[in-house]
């Protein structure tokens, strides 16, 4: 870790002030030298790990009165981007509305994380890759471009095999992200120019050529809330891992399903633990709307979800672990008493 | 009593709470990097980011800029301590590989450099400023690895004596009715305790005090002092609570006498608290470890053959090895015998002791293979077990001094519900999970070693023990002031214990299971002395009767009488009658077969280990079952483990509270040891990757659901005063096998190499 100034911002204009002040021109977010700090449960990490080097940290957490409402007024959510995850997972509207988001939430981190840690922290929670959290690992694009990817030949059974590429197959590690996409959320942001709103599927950007650009927020610009429209009272998250708790996903789904009468009337699959980013199969749902469930139905669906999947030494095994969580997601969601 | 604190069956002491508990829970307990020091300079490691080369160069002005650096110590300009010996080769030390002493790097992670500053934060930040220029060379780091050097064990590492062997194996598995032949591997693992390998020294004039925790105290302050080359009275180690070490602080790891030559250059105390990652390399490993075992049964179940190689890597200076066919090849009656270890050198680090370090990996390997050949006999693997149980190892025809193995079966058998099992495979589940049941065999050898004890008897009926011993959460302040209070007839709380201070009478070292009874055999015997110089000034014609020995961990008052008259004795007139307020005693005892050195050993740091299969005339081993249901997803094919139940006879149990943690803990660490723990090495680098506590998977609590620990009473009259046969490593071991033999019944799929991912399953 390196030293660094300390600067408590009273409200989001002095915080994205104090976050501009020392924005440099190229460089990606992550990269900027004024970090803000929420719940700090990666940040601070990856500051002792010297991985990341602020010179400054604006601390936010004083903005959380007016950024950390839980709104489900007239139909639609609005979670605010400093809320708690353990707030928002031990809400009784969001179990009863929304259970995709509460067990997402739920299922992430320890109990002790989810109670410092902030939803938009958590979705801009960076990879655990440990080649990429390990400075004495010289080869990562991410860390340092143009220097290589220890894990497309190392140890890389935590690794993803979706929205991969040549520079970079780390995976995205979070939860609620795939809740997010999977309802199509809307990510408000607010900046210098004041507050602009994009899909959450937006948010995130595949490694492509340049890993080290994780999303589309411009240095300085701030998560402030998160928006569904509609409920999702038959949705459901299932999370696949080696541990019972406190353990990032091998493989993961959120399922959201409309059935009237017995038919599907929209479909929303996510994947967790498999990709580069939050992870959206829409040719998969597309499948299914329409459609009455079955076991074979949600084999089919299960299939093209992971269509283009690319294993690699550690781990070949999440394509088949993948469809196979794919499919019972759906069978619960479908199944379950709402 | 509750679930903590079992009723203590007979031969069983009291559970009395902890002696530490109140300062742990309050946090009131010093750890070693608790110790206050006057202005100390803080050191952070710099270690090597290759497996093998050389140093070509360290740019160091960056570093040496930041605020508060005093100074930057490499290989260029350290102090050339001396070499000194492995511990099992007659020396102290974890590894021969001396850091800071030249260019080379003989393995990941080696320190490198270690920076001094004013403050933490300043030393940590210089450390990740310093580059270093490497001349890579490419590491050899495993089995298979081009590069590496297989040799038998026997020859290379004195501690390993032989291959045990009797009978014509080749002939008698040839012609065997029913035969199995198989291959098991299990990983590197890493100890992980929650407290950092930390150390501090302090120079006054030209005595060095050091806080760390160690498991060895006497082992530390003399290797030190060699290395160093100085006089082992003018060091101190100093460590009243241990925070885990699981056998990664038993030895004399490199960077304490390093932190000692720093704080004599500096004049300065130096306090070092390493990181998580750099505890992967800077201290011990339990290494990666194959087997293949062969045995040759009648129908019956009757071993006739049997047959357990096994290959371990160490380090290319270092023959390490564990070499647990010494217990394999005697667990079972067999009258065809032979076995064979090898060690494989390797560019890695030395591996050390780490909780029950032959028994783990290798009774994975044989109580898989005994499932195995169940499985083949359609027979219950309890049976199995029955038909082969015996009273005397085969190899050398020994008696064991007591073994209550099929009694700890049924006892476990009947707790956990094992007439419930359906015998084939896959014919259990409910819902998603299938479900298998699984059990093993543990045993763990007993072992003593010599100790010393100063005990004090005031008039009033306090006293005050003094033991260089340690409290490593085994409970040692506990049962050593249990075994004080009941030899001299006080109340437990009116004794103070004082251990983990090598100014104390010296102890062995926490390991192999044998504090317990060394350190109360010894304390007992000084106790002894004290209440004869009582007996005596108040009864000179008449010898005293100990009826103590029976009540010895009852918690009772003993009644200390008279042979002939029966007078029981009265403390205040006895002392009244020596004429004195405090009567004090040291002594030193050692058990039956240890050899003529001991006493001088013991002194200098070096401990002669006793019992187990070792003994001349027996055999003395703890034995226990363990029973583990598994559940499996038949979706995702994650593996639960809902319940756990180990039953255990391990002779005098001094405090069943302290005895049923452990024994919960071992349960606990092997179905980690199973399903989780693996520390994954890069071969290209010859690295580890998943060196930190979120990466090496260790059970959180919503993986222990149901653990029940039965003690069974047994009564050992032929091993230590104390009658305590040891049970810090009893049982962890065979729950890995367990594990995977409950996996067999509910898939039907035999997994031979640890850990068990889902993704070894194919359900």
């Amino acid at each position: 870790m390196r030293s660094f100034t300390y600067q408590r911002a009273s409200d989001p204009s002095a915080a994205i002030q104090a976050l501009a002040m020392a924005v440099a021109s190229n460089d990606p977010p992550t990269e900027a030298a004024a970090q803000p700090l929420a719940g700090g449960t990666t940040l601070i990490d990856l500051m002792k790990l010297d991985v990341m080097r602020p010179r400054t940290v604006v601390d936010i957490n004083p903005l959380a009165s007016t950024w950390s409402a839980i709104n489900l007024d007239g139909g639609n959510l609005r979670l605010g981007a400093l809320a708690r995850m353990s707030d928002v997972a031990a809400n009784p509207e969001i179990q009863r509305n929304y259970p995709v988001i509460a067990d997402s939430l739920r299922l992430a981190a320890s109990p002790q994380l989810r109670n410092m840690a902030t939803l938009g922290g958590n979705v801009l929670q960076r990879t655990r890759c440990t080649y990429f959290r390990d400075i004495s690992y010289a080869n990562c694009n991410k860390r340092d471009p143009g220097s290589g990817c220890a894990a497309l030949d190392g140890f890389n059974r935590m690794h993803a095999v979706l929205g991969t590429s040549e520079q970079c197959i780390a995976t995205y590690p979070g939860d609620f992200a795939q809740a997010l996409i999977a309802l199509d959320a809307t990510v408000e942001i607010t900046g210098k120019s004041g507050v602009r709103n994009i899909a959450f599927a937006q948010l995130h950007k595949p490694p492509g050529d340049t890993p080290q650009i994780e999303t589309t927020l411009a240095p300085g610009e701030l998560i402030s809330a998160f928006t569904v429209s509609g409920r999702w009272p038959r949705s459901v998250y299932l999370k696949a891992r080696d541990r019972q708790s406190y353990e990032f996903a091998l493989s993961s789904a959120a399922v959201a399903l409309d059935v009237q009468d017995g038919v599907i009337s929209d479909a929303r699959v996510a994947l967790g633990g498999l990709a580069t980013v939050p992870w959206r199969a829409r040719a998969a749902e597309a499948l299914i709307k329409g459609q009455k469930f079955d076991a074979a139905l949600a084999l089919r669906v299960a299939d093209a979800a992971l269509a283009g999947a690319q294993g690699r030494r550690h781990n070949a095994f999440k394509v088949d672990l993948g469809k196979r969580v794919v499919a019972r997601a759906l069978h619960r969601a479908a199944t379950m008493e709402i | 009593m509750s679930i903590a604190a079992p009723e203590p069956k007979a031969n069983m002491g009291q559970p009395v709470p902890r002696y530490d508990a109140v300062a742990k829970v309050t946090g009131m307990a010093k750890y070693a990097a608790d110790m206050p020091l006057a202005n100390p300079a803080y050191a952070y490691l710099v270690t090597s980011a290759i497996a093998k080369g050389r140093i070509d160069s360290f740019e160091l002005t960056e570093a040496k800029n930041i605020r508060g650096v005093i100074d930057i110590v490499t290989h260029e300009n350290a102090e050339k301590l001396k070499d000194v010996k492995l511990f099992s080769e007659g020396g102290y030390m974890s590894t021969t590989v001396q850091p800071l002493k030249s260019s080379d790097v003989a393995h990941d992670g080696q320190i490198i450099a270690v920076v001094l500053a004013d403050t933490f934060e300043a030393a940590r930040e210089a450390a990740h400023r310093v580059k270093v220029n490497y001349r890579p060379a490419t590491p050899s780091t495993t089995f298979d690895s081009p590069g590496t050097t297989s040799v038998p064990a026997k020859g290379q590492a004195s501690r390993f004596k032989e291959d045990p062997k009797v009978g014509d194996f080749a002939k008698a598995f040839d012609e065997a009715e029913v035969k199995i032949t198989a291959s098991y591997e299990t990983p590197t693992q890493h100890h992980n305790p929650m407290e950092l390998f930390a150390t501090s020294c302090v120079w006054n004039g030209d005595n060095l005090t050091i806080y760390e925790p160690s498991q060895y105290v006497y082992g530390l302050k003399n290797g030190v002092a060699q290395q160093l080359g100085i006089d082992a009275d003018k060091v101190r180690v100093i460590n009243y609570y241990v925070g885990g070490a699981f056998g990664s602080k038993g030895s004399v790891t490199p960077r304490t006498a390093i932190m000692a030559s720093l704080a004599r250059r500096l004049n300065r105390p130096v306090k070092l608290v390493p990181t998580r990652d750099q505890g992967f390399t800077i201290a011990t490993y339990r290494a990666e470890t194959r087997h293949q075992i062969q045995i040759g049964a009648n129908r019956d179940g009757k071993l006739v053959a049997l047959r357990h190689e096994g290959a371990e890597v160490s380090s290319r200076p270092d023959a390490y090895v564990v070499g647990g066919t010494k217990t394999t090849t005697r667990l079972y009656a067999c009258p065809n015998v032979d076995s064979l270890v090898s060690i494989v050198h390797a560019d890695r680090n030395t591996p050390g002791f780490m909780r029950s370090p032959p028994e783990v990996p290798y009774l994975f390997a044989l109580e898989s293979a005994m499932d195995e050949l169940a499985v083949k006999l359609n027979m219950d693997p309890i049976e199995l077990r029955r038909v082969n149980d015996t009273m005397k190892e085969p190899i050398g025809g020994k008696p064991y001094t007591s073994r209550s193995l099929m009694a700890c079966f049924d006892e476990g058998a009947k707790a956990f519900g094992w007439s419930q099992r359906s015998a084939a495979p896959q014919s259990m589940a409910e819902g998603d999970w299938l479900i298998g049941y699984g059990c093993a065999t543990t045993c763990y050898p007993t072992q003593m070693a010599p100790a010393a004890a100063r005990v004090r008897l005031q008039r009033d009926g306090r006293a005050r023990v003094e033991i260089a011993g340690h409290e490593i959460g085994n409970g040692a302040y506990t049962v050593i002031g249990q075994a004080a209070a009941e030899k001299l007839g006080v109340p437990f709380e009116n004794v103070s214990v004082h251990i983990g201070d090598s100014d104390l009478p010296p102890a062995p070292v926490a390991g192999g299971s044998n504090s317990t009874a060394s350190t109360c055999s010894a304390v007992m015997m000084v106790c002894d002395q004290i209440r004869q110089r009582l007996f005596r000034a108040l009864m000179p014609n008449e010898s005293v009767i100990d009826k103590a020995k029976e009540t010895v961990g009852m918690g009772q008052t003993p009644v200390t009488e008279s042979a002939n008259s029966g007078r029981p004795l009265d403390r205040e007139k006895a002392f009244d009658a020596l004429g004195v307020s405090v009567v004090e005693e040291y002594g030193e005892w050692k058990p039956e077969d240890a050899p003529k050195d001991s006493f001088r050993a013991m002194q200098q740091g070096q401990v002669r280990i006793v019992g187990g299969s070792a003994m001349s005339d027996k055999i003395a081993y703890a034995f226990g079952a363990e029973f583990v249901e598994v559940r499996i997803n038949k979706w995702t094919h994650e593996i639960r483990i809902p319940r756990l139940v180990g039953a255990f006879a391990a002779g005098h149990i001094m405090n069943p509270r302290t005895a049923r943690s452990q024994l919960m803990g071992g349960l606990i660490w092997g179905m980690s040891s199973a399903l989780l723990e693996a520390t994954e090495l890069d071969p290209r680098y010859g690295r580890y990757v998943n060196d930190n506590l979120a990466d090496y998977l260790l059970p959180v609590n919503a993986d222990v659901q149901d653990v029940e620990v039965i003690m069974l009473s047994e009564q050992d009259d032929h091993i230590n005063p104390a009658g305590v046969k040891g049970l810090g490593e009893l049982a962890n071991v065979g729950t890995n096998a367990a594990v995977c033999n409950a996996i067999f019944h509910a898939t039907g799929q035999r997994i031979r190499k640890l850990p068990v991912r889902l993704e070894n399953l194919e359900v």
